[in-house]
């Protein structure tokens, strides 16, 4: 195996389809190149992994214009739930929904795909993402 | 040269993939693969140019050759370990 580098925090909270894509490349390039990856789901990026809903269209961030929305979407890359999952077999990748945002939205662990590990609060994943928090 | 001379265990053919998509489909071969074992990897992705020397270097396999064809390239890769 590839010898343990400094993790990747991510926080996602956006829940549009392009921010996730964007996030899930990170992941899978951090965990190619061999660093932790650790992903904390809040506000809307929770309701993104609802297992009922992870594949429908989660539109675009708000800066996009109309134009660029298009090219997103005619874009071929692989869906960002399906790049988490080959992070996760690539390497050691925890996805961690936020307590908080899962009871603002009430929803439970089982409402989510199973590519979330648990849910956990904020305290626990300040003690995996130790250095830098990347927020999306 | 032409890849016949490499005697590859398998070509992956990966044009049309996006970033990462031609990384993650050779990790996948190398980590199938017996060591020796040689492949191929036809991407026309920009960022495969950058991305799977890194990764070659970092997990310590053996860049054999790249390849420039037109709209494309062919990274020849040892598996090392």
């Amino acid at each position: 195996m590839i010898e343990t580098e400094a993790p990747l925090s991510l926080i996602l909270f956006s829940g549009t389809d392009d921010k996730l894509s964007a996030a899930a490349v990170l992941a899978v390039g951090a965990a190619a190149m061999g660093r932790p990856v650790n992903v904390f789901l809040q506000y809307y990026a929770v309701e993104a992994f609802r297992s009922d809903r992870i594949h429908a269209d989660h539109g675009v961030a708000l800066e996009a214009s109309i134009a660029q929305a298009k090219q997103v979407a005619a874009y071929p890359g692989q869906h960002w739930s399906e790049l988490l999952r080959q992070a996760k077999e690539l390497g050691d990748v925890k996805i961690h929904a936020c307590a908080l945002s899962m009871e603002m939205f009430h929803l439970e662990k089982c409402d989510l795909d199973p590519i979330v590990d648990d849910v956990e609060g904020v305290a626990a994943f300040m003690t995996d993402a130790s250095g830098p928090i990347t927020f999306i | 040269m032409t890849t016949a001379e490499f005697a590859l265990t398998k070509s992956i053919d990966a044009r049309g993939m996006a970033c990462p998509g031609p990384l993650l489909a050779l990790i996948g071969a190398i980590r199938q693969g017996q060591i020796g074992d040689t492949f191929e990897v036809l991407s026309g992705d920009a960022g495969s140019r950058t991305d799977i020397p890194a990764w070659i270097a970092k997990a310590k396999h053996e860049l054999v050759d790249v390849i420039a064809e037109p709209g494309f390239a062919r990274f020849i890769v040892r598996k090392a370990r």
